[in-house]
């Protein structure tokens, strides 16, 4: 694979949109995320801090990865906001994957607010080294 | 033909008036989608009379490597955030930022430096800090002389 095979586009939040209205009166963030690939498989390392594994939601359609985390507000009982540089909400972003991928092999794993998503290449898709025979 | 017109300025004067209006409601609640912050990480700090609770979203970031130091009124927070590049990949997208971090804040009151919390969890790292008890506000009781 060369440098700049980009097999992955991301869809910004604003695109998603057009399906419909959100049903969850909370911001909408797209987590920042990392997308290598090796020889066989790609990886996804997604930044969502405050995403524990059960509010978190991954599925593959077709060849769209969405990923959905629901953050709930962060409260401190008697205490008020005086000084705010940041905002939470729930994240989501779809992966368009554009090589085959052996679904039933995609694995992930949630480690201190950041998800790692392993999708294995289907056999088709792997790289192959072709001998050459001297004739 | 002379016109008054006496009613269309004071028209415009309220005109002008509604406008100052908007501006002044627009500055009062500003966006709140335009946060900037001054440093990373970014913080929200909560506060009430007894301490005061000091947020910043860290994923990622192993508890090991967080250093907190509290010194009367003043919190730093420092630390490295490490993602290992691997070999023999080829990266399509990387939008997650590394290194290492430093951040000093000011606190509106001294805190107990011994009784100071601070817990990671999923990314979020929250600071709690009370209050120095000779900084607590003092009640001051009005007496009646007769």
């Amino acid at each position: 694979m060369s440098e700049d095979t980009k097999t992955i586009q991301t869809q910004e939040k604003e695109e998603m949109q057009f399906n419909g209205e959100r049903t969850r009166d909370r911001l909408c963030f797209i987590p920042r995320t990392d997308i290598y690939e090796t020889d066989d498989a790609i990886y996804l390392v997604v930044d969502m801090p405050g995403v524990d594994e059960k509010s978190i939601d991954i599925t593959m359609e077709k060849n769209t990865l969405s990923v959905n985390g629901l953050v709930e507000a962060q409260s401190f009982e008697g205490y008020s906001e005086v000084y705010a540089e940041y905002e939470t909400g729930d994240y989501q972003r779809n992966f368009s994957i554009q090589i085959p991928v052996n679904r039933d092999g995609i694995e992930a794993t949630l480690k201190n607010g950041v998800l790692n998503i392993r999708l294995p290449k289907d056999e088709s898709a792997k790289t192959k080294r072709i001998e050459i025979r001297t004739g | 033909m002379l016109y008054r017109r006496p009613s269309f300025s004071s028209m415009w004067n309220e005109m002008d008036r509604l406008q100052r209006e908007i501006n002044r409601l627009f500055d009062v609640f500003p966006s709140r989608r335009t946060l900037t912050p001054g440093g990373y990480p970014a913080m929200n700090i909560y506060s009430n009379t007894e301490g005061v609770v000091v947020t910043a979203e860290l994923p990622g970031v192993d508890i090991k490597d967080i250093e907190i130091q509290v010194v009367g009124d003043s919190l730093s927070v420092s630390g490295k955030r490490e993602i290992p590049t691997v070999e023999g990949a080829s990266y399509h997208r990387q939008e997650r930022l590394s290194g290492s971090f430093s951040r000093t804040i000011r606190l509106p009151f001294p805190v107990e430096t011994e009784q100071v919390d601070a817990t990671l969890q999923n990314g979020n790292l929250v600071i709690k800090l009370p209050r120095q008890a000779a900084s607590k506000p003092k009640k001051i009781s009005v007496r009646s002389v007769a």
